[in-house]
Order: structure tokens, then sequence, then C-alpha cells
């Protein structure tokens, strides 16, 4: 493994978050962006080739070691790391709105659920999964919300591009069905 | 039908919300009628499935919560105006559904992105990073209270406040800006003070109260920050650095 491989690892190692490219970067200046992003990719498929027990995932615009899949039942029996809570089924189609149509304000984002989303909304905040970006034009100006790293983080995602395009869903407006039910 | 599971109450902090396992909200439940009878959303049957709604929050018990309401009557107005008499050649005619139908559509979209949404956080939830902190995503430990400690707490405070004099005005006005000088100088001298050391043993009513709202006042305004590290044990009354307070 090249030295600047090993250093990136040691450093990803000693990190609790994802590391941007940007931030392994500032290890070693010299490298330069493509000098990072290589070893990067050393250190990706040296994990990969000879097996290990964690791999390097790119996630929220970063770089993390990740345990395997498969040993996620085993760990969790044992109690060393738990899964995380699962999302509501409110907070996902909040979740999905904010993602789509930020910045959002709450009132649109409860013009399409069709009920009150002030409460799941300041779960989501609390969950650091959404947060206020900035203030909407018009009356009282409303708080505009948007996804944060840790919306990236929790859903597995390397940035917004990795979410399905709105024309790839099956329900995408379709022309009505000939056929008349009644 | 048996009475709809609700869930449990930890589900939504604040306000009322009444949230069914089965639907999130009336779309979700207009959806579900939709496609149980296979209905064409883009052609909707309204007089049937208006009926078939009402129907239905008759029966899951939602006939008293407002948003299920306001589209029962949204439905019944929109069955009211289709049947209108109309000019075959009226060009101007707009579809009375045509604002649902695109909600539905939209909410249908939405469903879809949820399905998505649940299976990437699922799979992401297979793989765990180091330094894995539990606080950090779970939710706040549920409040767990006891009586006694309610009590404990209760008496406390009413010990602190002398016997009400009954029969007798205010004798003097509530003192914020002396309260707020007093804490302001207790502050300059110490990072971190407690209540008690603000109103003292034998504090009045009013001292207490412009000592409250002083604290309160300070703690919008970013001068200091207020802490309780666990329910009713005292409150923690900090300086909040200026890095923060900007």
């Amino acid at each position: 493994m090249s030295p600047l491989a090993k250093l990136l690892e040691a450093a990803l190692f000693a990190a609790t978050r994802p590391l941007t490219a940007d931030e392994l970067a500032t290890l070693e200046p010299a490298a330069g962006e493509a000098g990072v992003r290589a070893a990067l990719d050393e250190l990706r498929r040296g994990y990969e080739a000879q097996d290990h027990g964690v791999e390097l995932v790119e996630i929220a615009q970063g770089w993390q070691f990740l345990t395997r899949r498969e040993y996620a039942e085993a760990i969790e029996r044992a109690q060393f790391a738990l899964r995380t809570r699962r999302l509501s089924p409110a907070a996902l189609e909040t979740l999905a709105i904010v993602a789509y149509r930020q910045p959002v304000g709450r009132l649109e984002i409860e013009e399409i659920r069709g009920v009150d989303s002030g409460a799941v909304l300041d779960k989501l905040v609390e969950r650091a999964l959404v947060e206020v970006v900035t203030r909407g034009e018009g009356l009282g100006r409303p708080l505009l919300y948007g996804t944060t790293p840790q919306f990236l983080e929790v859903l597995g995602l390397r940035d917004l591009d990795d979410l399905p395009r709105l024309d790839e869903l099956s329900v995408a407006l379709r022309p009505p069905a000939p056929a008349e039910p009644e | 039908m048996a009475t709809p599971p609700l869930s449990p109450p930890v589900a939504d902090g604040g306000g009322f919300v009444v949230e069914l396992d089965q639907f999130s909200g009336p779309l979700d439940l207009l959806l579900h009628l939709i496609r149980e009878d296979e209905l064409d959303i883009t052609d909707l049957p309204i007089a049937k499935i208006a009926d078939q709604f009402l129907a239905a929050i008759g029966e899951l018990g939602l006939s008293q919560a407002s948003d299920y309401l306001e589209m029962a009557a949204r439905l019944l107005r929109i069955k009211a105006q289709m049947l209108l008499p109309r000019r075959l050649d009226d060009d101007a005619w707009e579809d009375p559904r045509s604002e649902l139908v695109r909600r539905l559509l939209e909410y249908q979209q939405i469903r879809e992105l949820v399905d998505w949404l649940s299976r990437a956080a699922a799979r992401r939830a297979e793989q765990f990073g180091r330094g894995f902190v539990v606080e950090a995503l779970a939710p706040p430990a549920q409040l767990v209270i006891e009586l006694n400690d309610v009590l404990a707490a209760a008496e406390r405070v009413i010990a602190l406040i002398p016997e009400p004099v009954l029969h007798r005005v205010v004798p003097r006005p509530l003192d914020v800006e002396g309260a707020t000088a007093k804490i302001e100088a207790l502050l300059a001298e110490r990072a971190e003070i407690l209540w008690r050391d603000l109103v003292g043993e034998h504090a009045g009513l009013v001292d207490v109260l412009s000592v409250f709202i002083a604290v309160l006042e300070l703690a919008k305004r970013g001068t200091l920050r207020l802490e309780q590290p666990e329910p009713f044990a005292p409150i923690v009354i900090r300086r909040e650095s200026p890095r923060e307070a900007a």
C-alpha cells in the first residue's frame, strides 16, 4: 500500500464520521485532490481484495469505514452497537418532501401530506436530519427547511443525486388509462 | 371493524397528533380506497369515493379528526359540483376533480419515495461506523416520572413561597431590572449559578416572579443558558459564551 493510502487509512480509522476528500487532502497537501482520490481507491480495493470485516464506503459526500452487512446481526446481538431506530411513515413522508422540494416551508409540506406536520418536522430537526436553511418570502417570512449531511449518512447516500429521479418512479404522472372503471 | 390501533403516545411530541398505524393522513386513506377498488385516479367516480370515505372515517373513529373532516367536506363539494348541469360544448368547463387528482398523484409519488427511503435507511442500518454513539441517533429518553419525585419537587417549590397573605394587594411591582442586574453581577463572578442562589430561602412571590422573568429574558437574549440535568433537578444557570451568543 502507498504511504498516502496508509495515512488515509489511519485518519479514517480515527474519525467517527465520514471524512470528505477535501478534509482528507489537508493531511498531505502535496498529494492534491487527484492523489487523494487515487489513494482512497487503492485503499478501498485493498480492503475488498483482502476480504476484511470492514469496508471503505463512500457516504455523505465523504468516506467512512463501515462494518460489513453480514456482521450486523452478530454485532447487534452482542450489543456492541444498535441499529438506528426506524423512522415513522410520517417522518419519512416529511423527509421525502423536504429532500425533493428544499428549501421548503411547513405549509407546503402540510399541503402535500394533507395533515399537520409541525410536530414531525420538529422531531426531524431534533434528530438533525433536516434544518432551517433560510426564510421564505411573503407573510411572516416562513422558515424553510433542507436536508443535512446527517440525512445522507442515515440513508447511506453519497449525495442528493443518489435519490431516485422523480421521472424514474413508477407513478410519475402517466397518461390516464383508456378504460372506464364504471 | 375493531377500534384502530393507535401508535404509542411517544410517536409525536408536542400537540395532539393522532397517527394511525394504518394511514398517515386523509390522502393515504383515499389512495387506499382507490386502490382497493382498482379505480382510475384520473377519472374518479367521485360520488362513490365520497361515500366510501365517509363510511371509512366513521368506522375508523376519525370523524372528529379535522384533517379527515376537511377532506370529507372537499369530496362532498366536488360531488355537488359534478352534479351541476353543463353544456357539452362548454370548453371553459374545468373538471372539479382536477385539483384533488393532482394532489393524489403527488401524494402517491411521495409514498413511493417513502418506500425507497425506508429501504435505503434499513440497508444503511446494517452497517456500523466507528464510535457509534447511541444517543446521537436515538430519540431523547422518554420522560419517566415517579409520583414521589413530583411530590418532592412540588414540596420544594411550595416551601420557597411563604404563606400567601389573603386580602392584600401586591405591595410593590415586579423588579425585573433589579433581578437582571443581580443575575448579571453573579454571572460575572461565576460561570454557573443555581436558581437557589438567585432567590434565597425566604423570597417573596414577587421576587420569585421577578427573577423568573429576568432569567427567561436573559436566556432569550443569549446571555445565559438554562440546563436541567434530569427531571426536577435544580436548574443550572450558565453563562453563555460570547461565540454561541452570536
